[in-house]
């Protein structure tokens, strides 16, 4: 009964994957090992991004879509990201109990996660945790941000497909929000169309897609899209058009690119990660201090200082 | 649980199994855990207790806490925790609130369920409670 967490995780069992997943919510030096080991397990899932301002329904529809992905035999695994209290450190998940039918299948898994201060909708444990659910096998994995502005997107860069989540009745302050959620979009949802609104949001969206050039021959236009997420309506029409742009990334070489997209991103994230610790770690120092000093005495100027600095973070360990 | 390396942060599964339809009390523990520093996670209304468990799996969490207002709390809390050890997580502990008569406080506690917090019990109380016995699963 000696078996790795690995061995345990990719045998499918729930606790130990739940316990992977929070040694990378924590960063803990334990999570390295188990992580290396699923990677070759990695990259077989397919990733939905389901993003959009908060309240607008989200949850719901990734309920809706889990149930129309189960009815045609695949297998779900879901990560639902919640803002953590900026005051306290804590946070309520509450992404679930729209999600609660499907408790007791074993063909989802859902894990909930707090953004814990990470600023791009995500937290940085969500691709590492995208990970664990790839490596036990679930075909799609969805990943349900938190509601965010254009400037961070981290979901763009881990999705295949990024399905942006909008509603009637916000007024036009959103417009130039909407217009840098185009950018991200590969297809938009309008939810809640059962709302008074739905068809003049759906006219302004197609209008402002068309306004974009875009080159039909390599880029993919986006489908602007009515859902009643509580009402199960629009869900299927949602996932032709999901298994649509599947097909289109597909004929133009652009999933691979995807993954190698992905791949980039997930390094860059760890050696950001280490350069800011060793960084910390640099400015805590007596050394750092002193040359502080020579700075505010002008005897020092701030461009050698920072090449010393990078010189200290950089040496080898 | 002693060899597994101590969290950042405790997870605490909020609970609603049963039939009653009232939520106030779990959501008011769930704001008073969040503002304490937990990550609370809220399943919602209606929870059968293989539910649940099998959240409380996924999430990994270190508690599971049982808002029951039904009178139901002397099938409901035993059978949570002996699902839970069935399951071979017997070291998830499991607390309770509601209104819970005096006398059946002595057999849940036999019954394996951790601690019994009766209406006006300052949440005060209870995170210090949560925090003493989540840190305890790490000693
Ligand atoms: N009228 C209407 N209400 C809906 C629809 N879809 C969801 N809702 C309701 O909108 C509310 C918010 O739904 P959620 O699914 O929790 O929204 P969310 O975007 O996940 O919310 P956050 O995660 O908190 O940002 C709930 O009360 C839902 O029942 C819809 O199509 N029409
Ligand atoms: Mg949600």
């Amino acid at each position: 009964m000696n078996t790795t967490l690995t061995e345990r995780i990719l045998g499918g069992d729930v606790r130990s994957a739940g316990r992977l997943m929070r040694w990378v919510d924590d960063d803990l030096p334990e999570a390295r090992h188990e992580l290396a080991a699923l990677y070759p397990h990695t990259g077989r899932a397919y990733l939905v991004g389901v993003t959009g301002n908060p309240g607008s329904g989200k949850s719901t529809l990734v309920n809706a879509l889990v149930a129309h992905l189960r009815a045609s035999g695949k297998t779900v695994g879901v990560v639902a990201v919640d803002p953590t209290s900026p005051f306290s450190g804590g946070a309520i998940l509450g992404d679930r109990v729209r999600m609660q039918q499907h408790s007791l299948d074993r063909g989802v898994f859902i894990r909930s996660v707090a953004t814990r201060g990470n600023l791009g909708g995500i937290s940085r444990s969500t691709p590492a945790m995208v990970q664990v659910l790839d490596a036990m096998g679930f075909d799609v994995v969805i990943i349900e941000t938190v509601g965010v502005g254009q400037d961070e997107v981290d979901i763009v860069r881990l999705a295949d497909t990024n399905i942006v989540v909008t509603v009637p009745g916000l007024g036009d302050d959103v417009q130039a929000e909407k217009a840098g959620l185009m950018e991200i979009a590969d297809i938009f949802v309008i939810n809640k169309s059962d709302q008074t609104g739905a068809d003049r949001l759906l006219r302004e969206l197609r209008t402002m897609l068309h306004l974009r050039p875009r080159d039909a021959a390599t880029e993919w236009t986006p489908p602007v899209l009515k859902t009643i997420a509580v009402r199960d309506e629009g869900i299927d029409t949602l996932l032709t058009n999901i298994e649509a742009h599947t097909s289109w990334l597909s004929a133009h070489g652009a999933r691979h690119q995807r993954d190698r997209t992905r791949a980039q991103q997930f390094v860059r994230l760890i050696v950001t990660e280490a350069l800011s610790h060793r960084l910390n770690h640099a400015l805590a120092s007596s050394d750092w201090q002193s040359t502080l000093d020579a700075l505010l005495a002008r005897t020092q100027n701030p461009h050698d200082a920072a090449d010393a600095l990078l010189n200290a973070i950089l040496e080898p360990r | 649980m002693s060899q597994e390396p101590k969290p950042r942060t405790y997870r605490v599964l909020i609970g609603k199994p049963g039939l009653d339809g009232h939520d106030r009390g779990a959501k008011v523990i769930a704001r008073a855990l969040r503002d304490a520093g937990f990550e609370v996670i809220y399943s919602g209304l209606h929870q059968t207790p293989e539910m649940l468990v099998r959240i409380a799996l996924q999430e990994d969490v270190d508690c599971i806490g049982l808002s029951i207002l039904s009178g139901a709390h002397n099938t409901l809390m035993p059978e949570i925790v002996r699902l839970l050890e069935a399951e071979g997580a017997g070291d998830i502990f499991v607390f309770g609130g509601g209104i819970i008569p005096e006398n059946d406080i002595g057999p849940l506690k036999e019954a394996g369920v951790r601690a019994i917090f009766t209406p006006g019990t300052p949440t005060t109380e209870v995170i210090e409670y949560l925090r003493e016995a989540c840190a305890n699963r790490y000693q």
